[in-house]
């Protein structure tokens, strides 16, 4: 999962695609998985970095974190 | 040793440049973004004198924009008449630069182009040949010729000739005046309905176009008239009134639009401003809708991205060299707003009787009602 490479993105989960002019806000753990994917995590690392510090069952971070790819896909925002 | 310091006063151009389309209204001219984006201009000292057609256009009133306003004839009273009132307002006035910013009006101004040079007005306009090959009438067959991608279309001038345009294009087509407008139609019935409207409006031929379904993207561009171009700026539009008119939109960063506009730029070696209307399907392709062969009514957003379209074309028009534009900022964002304006009939008088109209303060009607 790779963040295309002008997608902006704020602290606030802001997610702005200069490309197209389409913008889009996200949770403040979605904001943490951008920064994270800015970062060029895996998802393994994503997956282990959210769960040591939140208090979240990990199969279902995973679940959740594949319908979060699929959203990002949707939006033209993944290369 | 001490630098000298660096003279402050420099002394800028004094010019005067008369400009159009000041209808800032729900379906804006350009103009008052025209004359916007030359005031900010660091480069020369202005005065401006706007072009009327109408007294409620409201850019006649925005007197800290435009010096002096006067009205001239409409474009259907042809060239002559036309040239007579430059020739009343230029003795008064010594305009450098005329901009026209109407699709309706360039056709006699491009006409007048070499008598008004031969006055000393300039003019930054494209040749006859440039302005009708990308022509509505033309455009299917300019993208061919051109290798642009250009939606279907047929040239129509009698409403029975729809059923064999819609038997050729199929539904959903859009239905277009000369000028402007455009009405999709997903039946005959709805086609003959627009067809009289516009006809109505903007009299015939009507352009039958292929519906083409995507993302609309504007590019405004300035030409240099040898092939190059000076800037090229792409806008995606946010928020669209009902009359298809952007009242919001944000610079993009696509260099697919950019190479599209230089290309247009190129083949047709374009003088002046132009605005290409883009239908980007969702697989990517970029159609040409409509060339507008003159700045969009969002031209301010030009400016205030770092490349200002208008300024660089008054200097073009002078004569100046300008050195092709390579930065703007992306997701800088326009949005328009409504703004009550308020004037006084004595304004409003002079503009209907004289023709003419400048600050409030230089008229002396009182008027009063009891």
């Amino acid at each position: 999962m790779k963040l295309k490479k002008n997608i902006a993105t704020s602290a606030e989960g802001f997610i702005f695609n200069p490309g197209t002019g389409d913008s889009f806000s996200t949770n403040p753990i979605g904001a943490e998985i951008l920064s994270l994917l800015k970062e060029e995590k895996t998802i393994a690392e994503i997956i282990d970095v959210i769960s040591a510090k939140y208090d979240v069952d990990q199969s279902q971070f995973e679940k959740d974190l594949d319908d979060f790819k699929s959203q990002l896909e949707d939006s033209n925002i993944l290369d | 040793m001490k630098k000298p310091s660096a003279n402050t006063n420099i002394v800028k151009k004094k010019i005067v440049v008369a400009v159009t389309a000041l209808n800032a209204i729900d379906n804006p001219g350009p103009g008052v973004a025209v004359i916007r984006a030359i005031r900010e201009c660091p480069d020369f000292d202005v005065r401006i004198i706007g072009l009327s057609y109408e007294a409620l256009e409201p850019g006649l009133y925005m007197h800290d924009l435009v010096d002096k306003t006067y009205q001239i004839p409409y474009p259907s009273a042809g060239t002559d008449s036309l040239m007579a009132r430059i020739i009343y307002i230029h003795e008064i006035e010594i305009i450098d630069v005329i901009i026209p910013n109407f699709d309706a009006e360039l056709y006699n101004f491009i006409k007048l182009r070499d008598k008004l040079t031969d006055l000393g007005i300039n003019t930054f306009l494209p040749d006859l040949d440039q302005f009708e090959s990308r022509d509505k009438i033309k455009l299917y067959e300019f993208g061919q010729k051109h290798g642009l991608l250009v939606p279907a279309d047929k040239v129509i001038y009698q409403v029975k000739d729809l059923k064999e345009a819609a038997e050729e294009i199929g539904y959903p087509m859009v239905v277009k005046g000369k000028f402007y407008d455009a009405i999709i139609a997903n039946t005959l019935e709805q086609a003959q309905k627009a067809f009289y409207k516009i006809q109505a409006k903007w009299g015939l031929p009507i352009i039958v176009q292929e519906f083409i379904n995507g993302t609309e993207i504007n590019i405004a561009a300035l030409g240099d008239g040898k092939g190059n171009s000076i800037s090229v700026i792409p806008m995606r539009k946010l928020y669209i009134t009902d009359k298809g008119k952007a009242w919001a939109g944000i610079t993009l960063d696509d260099s697919s639009f950019i190479e599209l506009a230089r290309k247009f730029i190129k083949v047709t070696k374009w003088r002046g401003g132009c605005e290409l209307e883009i239908m980007q399907t969702a697989d990517g392709k970029p159609y040409i809708m409509e060339v507008n062969p003159r700045f969009p009514a969002w031209i301010y957003l030009t400016a205030a991205a770092g490349q200002n379209q208008p300024a660089s074309l008054v200097k073009l028009a002078m004569g100046q060299q300008v050195v092709p534009f390579k930065h703007y900022e992306v997701g800088k964002m326009f949005i328009r707003y409504a703004w009550d304006l308020i004037t006084d009939v004595g304004e409003f008088q002079k503009i209907s009787g004289t023709g003419e109209l400048q600050e409030k303060s230089k008229y002396d009607l009182n008027v009063s009602l009891n």
